[in-house]
């Protein structure tokens, strides 16, 4: 019952957009964190997903869900700013924040906590369908 | 007079069948909405429901273990097909149009229900026959 796969491919996208909120959340989280090097600044991190082929035990092969294939950091070049009564600065005065798009961050946020609501619509359809077959000639 | 039960049932069972296939394609398109390069695909729901009824009277004996089995509803062939994109590109080559596939996807369901509902009318006209009342 091709029904039963769209747990699994639903699930699959809940997990996957979860990972993407959890990502914008931490660099959101992070846009105003200060370091005393360029090496050690945070990077704005971001999913890369892909499309996840399995088969399944009833249906033989289920059509694909989605999985994060990686997690990449931006290279985006912290930002520098002279202060030196911050008690991170470096020698030469200078703090090195985060360089983080928010706005980009808000709209990953928004896409993500779409997709999320709508896997979630899809797995709950299914879930309503299946009970009422269960329910057939009676 | 014999009535048999799987004719009275055959119809509405296999486009049951093929509705919960079409809303796992479905799933699986909105599921991979966000997925870079991924291609929507899609079925003609009536070309299949066509095919399948007509397939059902011709049984294919297995003459060997490895053949693929043609009984068993779960497995009708359908000719999925990709869909083509209202917008030429998004940037990240996925074809994906979520509110199409949101809105057929929902449709898909109602009409799984209506399948189901003509076969709950056969089960009650047969119980009906059977009780005689």
């Amino acid at each position: 019952m091709s029904l039963y796969n769209i747990f699994g491919i639903a699930g699959s996208a809940l997990s996957a957009n979860s990972v993407m909120l959890n990502t914008t959340a931490s660099n959101m989280a992070n846009s105003s964190s200060v370091s005393s090097s360029t090496g050690e600044t945070y990077q704005a991190k971001h999913p890369v997903f892909e499309t996840l082929y399995k088969s399944s035990r009833m249906t033989g092969t289920a059509l694909p869900g989605v999985q994060v294939k990686d997690i990449v950091s931006a290279q985006a070049e912290p930002i520098k700013k002279h202060s030196p009564e911050h008690p991170m600065a470096d020698e030469d005065g200078y703090i090195y924040m985060a360089n983080i798009n928010v706005v980009e961050e808000m709209a990953n946020m928004i896409a993500a906590s779409r997709a999320y609501q709508t896997n979630l619509q899809v797995a709950n359809t299914a879930k309503q369908l299946l009970q009422k077959t269960l329910t057939l000639g009676q | 007079m014999a009535i048999s039960i799987d004719k009275v049932m055959q119809y509405h069972e296999t486009a049951l069948m093929l509705r919960s296939k079409r809303s796992e394609v479905l799933a699986s398109n909105i599921a991979n909405a966000n997925t870079p390069g991924y291609k929507a695909k899609d079925f003609d729901f009536n070309k299949a429901l066509k095919l399948a009824t007509s397939q059902q009277s011709s049984n294919i004996q297995k003459t060997h273990a490895d053949h693929y089995s043609s009984s068993g509803s779960s497995d009708i062939p359908v000719d999925m097909q990709f869909i083509t994109p209202f917008q030429a590109g998004t940037g990240d080559g996925n074809s994906v149009d979520l509110p199409s596939q949101q809105t057929a996807f929902a449709q898909n369901a109602m009409e799984y229900q209506m399948s189901m509902r003509f076969l709950n009318g056969k089960i009650k006209g047969l119980m009906t026959a059977i009780k005689g009342e």
